[in-house]
């Protein structure tokens, strides 16, 4: 084998060099050893927000190869096929090279190429006019950047509650799910286990943020024979090498997850010791039905949770190491009937509404196949318990000798979360996750730092009353833990432009971008005047109902101005969304860029340990663009922010480099969590260090810091791993975590409903809040299912990522965009025969919100009452530096043109946002559809069809033919 | 010289996991930038931007559906040259251009003699020669030959591109004539097959099958869960439990 | 596979050439054609023009013809390159053939030598063409016993179909060499009629299954690796529906081999100059129809690698 030490993730003995690297004898000519760049590079990857570490290799001044960092945390040197296409994006034809002004009408594409002086001038007179007089007329809306963290604090200190990125669309209900259950989430704040866990259960995942991560620990899955079990619709990607795949009928996890969960209580199958060490299942809720504590936990003096103490028979703190807690009865305490909360979870899940044969039609998985998987789970967590011989000590200090672990793992993101039922369905994964014993063990689902944190974590949403000229008094965003958190007026109106955090979307942890465009266009609950967007394409594919958002765009008043009177938007390429704006910012790409990566944002942590990451130029841009975040600290310099000027008003950054290093959030604690003090001595808090990026660089661009091994497991309630959380400043105090099984912040709501306290919802929310609200998990139909006519619209259409493609950005991409141009229409064998449909047919997609053409392809692998195809492959005429006939937008569709954006209106005429009643998360997979083959002078082109933009000033026309590479050849030979 | 060597020192290959690969197109891009700027360069594209693009790539993954009485299973499926024992690639070659080392068993062409006939297209069953019609000759899979042994590279990185960038190590490389090798061992243990066998072209390159049809399929022999019987059901065990 | 015009054209062409060139060669150098500077020279015109039209229309195939003096290196391995050394050694006699016979008007002796080399030459170039396809294993169409003899069959047809024209036209008809064209002819379908069949029951061991690996049941594409067709599909993937090439197979026959039948039956019987211009339209449907017989070779004629693609 190779004397090479083997490092990095492929690095099996059959992935590793030859013995014997030099070249052999063959005397054919060939140069085996061309030199391969004048120099490397290393960076972050932003070729998705996965955020992986890159080598870029610079030669003659181009980049010649990208390859993945061996040593960074996040991708062990692998890279993904995005991430290799990478050249491309950066020497994209699309790329926008100046800033623009507007000058034909809003959408056509007509603009002017304007000074960067004369930009910043016209931004920083309109939004300093709003911040004089009414600072929520500004939304600034931000979509997959990584410098929430910055923007956050520049809308904060702007004085506007309405700012959000775009979780809301994304995957708050993992997030919020999560947060308010275990501390952390799927999403990106936790990982199974790669190497204990022995069962592995996928739910509703095709690529998720964690791109290579999973692919890295799904290769040592198969690597080890453990058993993978994918619960999917569909059978592609991860799903297609499962050794069991459970083609689940969409939006009914919740349902199968509970029927799991029903089997193992029934069989006794459950971590009794687990739950009453780390959940709050001895928790006593009081039962008095009608008054105003209905359902929440019975308290101390103190405010401390109290459980039954079954061998003193009396309460106890439900924090006290040395209680003997209940988990059954009924018991009374200070005159309530209570009963702890595991009672609750007994009396509802042992029902026969959870039983299998109750749900297994429904779900479209036999009674069998769900008893089988509940027997395995059961057989796996607790007959092939594992055991590490690592010390640790827990919280109250009781030291262990051994770590034991139930090695069974499960992930789940947007195939639970995009569904209106999606909250409830990660909670009930959660519950049973937890049940098993199974959350941050060896062998199951691990958190990362800086997670667990308190379920719901602590801040919480700002800009209730916002003021002219006033910072709020915190951030936008944050977790409400009841009623009186909630951002509405007296009336019960919300006060955020995306009616987060109203009655309408009570945990909407991460704003509503995606309603913002209507509410705005509609002036509900208050018109705008000026739209900010970034990095979000939301005149395309980051919509539901494009081509009515793209009219409200549009549209314009009596007076004839637009009703959305201005918008700003940065891109770094000509996507759909730049020629709806008024004014346009250039961003640069992300080789040419600083970033952070910061731990006070969506950090690139694993289980083992801490890290955050930087990007900076590797290279220069040869357009006039600007980094958009040094463009927004320049912007709060010019509106004389507080935290952006000194004292005599002078800029406090020169740029986002600068704000990166000095800036601090709170004494000792940046951006950045590395080689923080004078020396660079410390991590996590400490004073600033001039030299941090230059140390950052160094490294390799990231900053990574291992845990002892006492550390890494049980961190809700491991001594040494909550002493260094507080010590670092990812928690405040060093007290356990609770999973909160039962939610108590939830079940206030619900009292607000039945008329207790003095925030009330308003009546037409009412019933809403009653029946969603529910402290523990629930499942119900997704909103879709009961509102359409099934008989009409018998399909569930889904979408997924195509691995290789990010979003609407691959396809300017000249490689990846080969790969896939055109998306079809996947649709079960059986079920097309059904409807007289053959391979290639094309075929109309309806929903009840319209309808879009396409063409299908037959598979074998998908739920047959499930239709999907790929995600935002269909491409608008003009966009992405495109020739007209580019299959993307001939071929290509988007079925976002059918996704409502509304639910049907409800009993009193009332329509909400298609979205989970809980977080507000977008329900994208609910849409249900029809498909009917189209009439033969229909087919080979795809609709709706929209006109052509404009091309910006300045842009020439894509090349016919790309040479890439050839140049390296002929410098390299002719140096021969 | 078109005429193959007796027999090559080392037989070098790629051993290919269907079980594990995702169809991620890593190491199809992985290898086109590689390439793009290596030994072959440039590997053209041709209307990248328009309605018939149509590139030279040297690894392409193709999704199939494979179903057998056993049911069905979704299978991604990289393709790429074999470096074939046998290959005709070569021997229809009436330039020289293409050929087979001698040392290690690598197929390659020498592009300063293709004229573009593009016979060895045809003779290659498996559809791993790339024509390059802007520079209008043919091109395809190196191996690697400009990574492998590349004394500019740092040695643990003398691995194929495709197999560095592969996110699930699907992708194995090494000398599949030494029985002893890490990579013939794999073969060994997980069945590797060659393609196409009966044509005769003895591909070096070998694919393990996916394990959801065969025996080694993870599965776990758990007994059916029995509801509690004794009395009180479930919440009378968890009070035993707890009072024990 | 791709039915390219420069290919089709190619081997039509040189396949009568070297039909023809052989004919001359032999039956001229041995004096059973009488040596006529006319005859001989437009003779020698037609045959060697098509070999050379048809070889300059093979390099229009090539990606760097430039470079095609390459192409004679390889002969040890590769049948294209004995295609190349072969149809050019033959260029050697043929000349000395064409002073002797055309120019000398001489028959018998060297000329006689250097004719049958000259049919020699011709034959083992018909024959290597012949080997280059019949020797790719990946389109078992192509790769069978039948297509190097239809090669050597169609190039006798053909040839000796142009000999007949060629005779008739300078009035000198031999119902020995029509009696050759009509039974070339007459070989020439049912070679194509049985080669047809043959491959019509092919069962080809070579399929989906054995192409990924994937033993046993179904194995479907179901995504291709690029949208868009790539060199291989535009190259290899060509397909041709069965009632199209069921149309074009008629065709051929048609023109190829019943026009010729009956007509050259007829010459036995018409007086010249009906004769000379039956023959002559012999010649010209028949090689109208071998090149729809030779797009039909290539149209039909099924790569392994469209198995990759769910092309059957
Ligand atoms: N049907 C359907 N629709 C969906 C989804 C689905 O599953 N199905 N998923 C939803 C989800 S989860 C998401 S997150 C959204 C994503 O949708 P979007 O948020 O719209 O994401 P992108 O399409 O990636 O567009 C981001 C924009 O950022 C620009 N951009 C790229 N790089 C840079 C840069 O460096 N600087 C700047 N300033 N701009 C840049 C791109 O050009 C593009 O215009 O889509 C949502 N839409
Ligand atoms: N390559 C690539 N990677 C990306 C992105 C990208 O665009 N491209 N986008 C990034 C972003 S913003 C996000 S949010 C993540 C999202 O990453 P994923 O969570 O993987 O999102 P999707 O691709 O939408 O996949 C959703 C999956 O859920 C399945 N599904 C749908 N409905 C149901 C259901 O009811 N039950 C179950 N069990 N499954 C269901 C679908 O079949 C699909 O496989 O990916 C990130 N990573
Ligand atoms: S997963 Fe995302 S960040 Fe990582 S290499 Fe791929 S594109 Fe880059
Ligand atoms: S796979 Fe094809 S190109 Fe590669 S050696 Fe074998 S026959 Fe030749
Ligand atoms: S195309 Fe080039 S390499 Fe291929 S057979 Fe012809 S000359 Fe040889
Ligand atoms: S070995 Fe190299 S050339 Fe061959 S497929 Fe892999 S990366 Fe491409
Ligand atoms: S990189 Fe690996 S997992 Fe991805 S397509 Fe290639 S072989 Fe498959
Ligand atoms: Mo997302």
């Amino acid at each position: 084998m190779s004397k090479a030490a083997p490092r990095g993730a492929n690095s099996a003995p059959s992935q590793r060099p030859l013995s014997d690297t030099h070249a052999p004898n063959e005397g054919d000519g060939v140069e085996t050893s061309p030199s391969v760049s004048d120099r490397i590079a290393k960076t972050t990857c932003y070729m998705c927000a996965c955020r992986c570490g890159i080598d870029v290799h610079i030669k003659d001044g181009k980049v010649r190869y990208i390859n993945g960092n061996k040593d960074h945390p996040v991708n062990r040197g692998v890279i993904c096929g995005k991430g290799s296409a990478g050249i491309m994006q950066h020497y994209s034809p699309a790329r926008l090279k100046k800033p623009l002004l507007r000058t034909g009408p809003r959408g056509s594409g007509e603009f002017r190429e304007i000074e960067w002086d004369e930009a910043l001038t016209i931004a920083t007179e309109r939004l300093s006019a709003i911040r004089r007089t009414d600072p929520k007329k500004l939304a600034f809306f931000t979509g997959r950047d990584q410098s929430q963290s910055l923007t956050g604090w520049w809308a904060s200190k702007f004085g506007t509650p309405n700012f959000a990125a775009h979780g809301g669309f994304c995957s708050v209900n993992m997030a919020a799910g999560g947060l308010y259950t275990i501390g952390g989430s799927f999403w990106e704040f936790g990982e199974p286990d790669w190497d204990n866990t022995r069962y592995f259960m996928l739910f509703g995942v095709a690529e998720d943020h964690d791109s290579n991560p999973i692919k890295i620990g799904l290769g040592k899955l198969k690597a080890r024979g453990a058993k993978v079990v994918s619960i999917n619709p569909c059978r592609t990607g991860y799903n297609a090498i499962a050794d069991d795949w459970i083609g689940i009928r969409p939006g009914s996890d919740g349902l199968f997850v509970l029927a799991l969960v029903h089997e193992l209580l029934k069989a006794g199958r459950v971590d009794l010791d687990y739950l009453l060490r780390y959940t709050n299942a001895p928790v006593l809720v009081v039962q008095e039905p009608g008054s105003a504590d209905d359902g929440l936990f019975v308290r101390d003096s103190d405010g401390n949770s109290l459980a039954w103490d079954r061998v003193a028979k009396q309460p106890v703190s439900a924090a006290a190491p040395e209680a003997k807690p209940a988990l059954t009865g009924s018991h009374e305490v200070g005159g309530r009937r209570c009963v702890p909360v595991f009672q609750l979870i007994a009396d509802r899940y042992l029902d026969d509404s959870y039983s299998p044969d109750a749900v297994a039609q429904r779900c479209g998985v036999s009674a069998d196949t769900i008893r089988r998987i509940a027997a395995e789970l059961a057989h796996v967590a607790f007959e092939q318990a594992i055991e590490l011989p690592i010390p640790w000590t827990d919280w109250a200090g009781r030291r262990h000798e051994t770590i034991k672990g139930r090695p069974v793992s499960m992930h789940a993101m947007r195939g639970i979360s995009a569904h209106s039922n999606g909250f409830h369905t990660c909670r009930a994964i959660h519950l049973l996750q937890v049940l098993l014993g199974t959350v941050d063990v060896p062998g199951g689902f691990r958190f990362k730092p800086p997670y667990p944190r308190c379920a719901p974590p602590g801040p919480k949403p700002c800009g209730k009353n916002a003021q002219p000229m006033t910072p709020l008094d915190g951030m936008p965003l944050g977790f409400v833990c009841g009623p009186d958190d909630l951002l509405v007026d007296e009336a019960g109106r919300p006060v955020r432009i995306d009616k987060a955090y109203s009655w309408e979307a009570p945990l909407a942890a991460h704003g509503l971008m995606h309603t913002v465009i209507r509410n705005a266009w509609a002036g509900d609950p208050y018109p705008i005047d000026t739209l900010f967007m970034y990095m979000s394409n939301m005149a395309w594919n980051s919509s539901m109902n494009t081509a009515e958002t793209i009219a409200m765009l549009t549209d314009k008043d009596e007076a004839g101005a637009y009703k959305i009177p201005f918008i700003i938007y940065s891109d770094a390429y000509y996507s759909e969304t730049v020629p709806f704006a008024d004014l346009v910012l250039p961003d640069t790409t992300y080789l040419e860029r600083h970033d952070c990566i910061s731990l006070l944002d969506r950090p690139i942590s694993h289980a083992d340990g801490a890290a955050d990451a930087i990007r900076h130029p590797v290279v220069q841009p040869d357009r006039d663009v600007r980094p958009f975040q040094s463009v927004l600290i320049e912007l709060g310099a010019r509106l004389g922010l507080p935290g952006f000027v000194e004292e005599d008003g002078s800029a406090t950054y020169r740029d986002y480099a600068d704000h990166i290093v000095n800036h601090q959030r709170t004494p000792g604690i940046g951006p950045l969590a590395g080689w923080r003090g004078k020396d660079g001595g410390s991590i996590g808090k400490g004073d600033v260090n001039p030299d941090q990026l230059q140390r950052y660089i160094d490294n390799g661009g990231f900053w990574h810091h291992e845990f002892a091994d006492g550390q890494r497991y049980y961190k809700m309630g491991n001594r040494a791993y909550l002493d260094f959380a507080v010590e670092i400043g990812f928690i405040a105090k060093a007290e356990p975590i609770v999973f909160q099984l039962y939610s108590e912040p939830i079940q206030r709501f619900r009292l607000a409903a039945r008329g207790h306290g003095k925030m009330q919802p308003p009546d037409a929310d009412r019933g809403r809040i009653e029946a969603y609200m529910d402290p523990l998990p629930f499942w119900y139909a997704p909103f879709e299912d009961d509102t359409v006519d099934l008989e009409k619209y018998p399909l569930h259409a889904l979408t997924q990522r195509p691995m290789h493609m990010y979003h609407s950005w691959g396809s300017q991409n000249a490689w990846l965009r080969q790969i896939t141009s055109q998306n079809r229409l996947f649709v079960h064998r059986q079920t097309a025969s059904k409807l007289g449909l053959a391979d290639d047919d094309w075929v109309w997609i309806e929903s009840v919100n319209g309808r879009v053409k396409g063409q299908i392809k037959l598979i074998d692998g998908v739920n047959p009452d499930t239709v999907w195809t790929w995600n935002a492959i269909g491409k608008r005429h003009g966009s992405w530096g495109l020739k007209d006939n580019a299959a993307e937008s001939n071929r290509g569709f988007l079925l976002n043109h059918i996704i409502g954006d509304q639910t049907s209106a409800d009993a009193n005429g009332k329509r909400y946002s298609n979205s989970d009643p809980v977080t507000g998360q977008a329900a994208w997979f609910d849409v249900r559809v029809r498909i009917t083959k189209c009439s033969a002078d229909e087919a080979g082109f795809t609709e709706p069809q929209f006109e052509r933009f404009a091309r910006p000033p300045h842009f020439e026309s894509s090349p016919d033919i790309l040479r890439f590479g050839a140049e390296f050849r002929v410098n390299r030979e002719a140096a021969e | 010289m078109t005429c193959l060597p007796a027999q090559t020192d080392k037989k070098l290959g790629l051993v290919i996991d269907l079980d594990t690969c995702v169809g991620c197109q890593a190491c199809v891009t992985a290898c086109k930038e590689w390439n793009t700027g290596g030994h072959m360069a440039p590997l053209t594209d041709i209307d990248p931007y328009g309605g018939h693009a149509d590139g030279v790539w040297f690894n392409r993954v193709h999704a199939y559906e494979h179903t057998t009485e056993r049911g069905g299973r979704t299978v991604n499926f990289p393709r790429s040259c074999l470096h074939c024992e046998q290959p005709a690639c070569v021997t229809v070659c009436p330039t020289g251009a293409s050929y087979k080392r001698a040392s290690d068993g690598i197929v390659l062409v020498d592009e300063s003699k293709c004229i573009g006939c593009k016979l060895c297209s045809w003779a290659c069953p498996y559809g791993a020669r790339e024509f390059d019609a802007d520079v209008g000759v043919m091109k395809k899979c190196t191996l690697c030959v400009d990574r492998i042994y590349n004394d500019n590279l740092a040695e643990e990185d003398r691995v194929p591109a495709c197999v560095a960038a592969c996110p699930t190590s699907a992708r194995h490389f090494g000398d599949l004539g030494d029985p002893t090798s890490a990579i013939s061992q794999l073969v060994e243990e997980r069945g590797g097959v060659a393609l196409m066998p009966e044509l005769g072209y003895k591909p070096t390159n070998r694919y393990l099958p996916p394990r959801a049809h065969s025996e080694g399929a993870a599965k776990v022999d758990a007994p059916a869960l029995e509801p509690i019987k004794a009395e009180g059901g479930f919440l009378g065990w968890i009070d035993r439990m707890l009072s024990n | 596979m791709h039915p390219a015009f420069s290919v089709v054209f190619f081997t039509t062409a040189t396949g009568a050439g070297y039909g023809l060139l052989a004919l001359l060669g032999a039956l001229g150098g041995l004096g059973f054609i009488p040596a006529d500077f006319w005859l001989g020279f437009v003779g020698m015109a037609l045959a060697l023009g098509l070999i050379v039209t048809g070889l300059l229309s093979s390099t229009g195939h090539l990606g760097r013809p430039e470079r095609a003096w390459r192409a004679f290196s390889q002969w040890r391995s590769s049948w294209l390159s004995r295609e190349g050394v072969a149809s050019v050694a033959t260029f050697i006699p043929a000349a000395l053939f064409g002073i002797g016979w055309v120019l000398l008007g001489k028959s018998g002796g060297w000329v006689a030598v250097a004719g049958l080399l000259v049919a020699a030459g011709a034959v083992t170039t018909v024959c290597t063409t012949g080997m280059i396809y019949a020797s790719l294993k990946p389109i078992a169409q192509w790769h069978s016993r039948y297509t190097l003899p239809a090669y050597l069959i169609f190039a006798a047809m053909t040839g000796s179909v142009l000999a007949n024209a060629l005779l008739q036209s300078f009035s000198l008809g031999s119902s020995a060499i029509l009696a050759l064209a009509l039974l070339a002819t007459l070989g020439g379908w049912v070679w194509k009629l049985a080669t047809w069949r043959y491959n019509d029951r092919l069962e080809i061991p070579t399929n989906a299954n054995t192409a990924t690996g994937l033993a046993g049941g179904t194995v479907r594409s179901i995504e291709w690796p690029h949208t868009e067709e790539n060199y291989l599909l535009k190259e290899m993937g060509f397909r041709i529906a069965r009632k199209h090439s069921a149309k074009l197979r008629r065709i051929t026959q048609a023109l190829a081999f019943v026009v010729p039948i009956v007509l050259l039956i007829l010459v036995f019987m018409a007086p010249w100059p009906l004769a000379a211009m039956a023959s002559a339209l012999v010649a010209v449907s028949q090689f109208a129809g071998m090149l729809v017989e030779r797009w039909l070779f290539f149209a039909e004629a099924k790569h392994t690698v469209t198995l990759y693609y769910g092309r059957e």
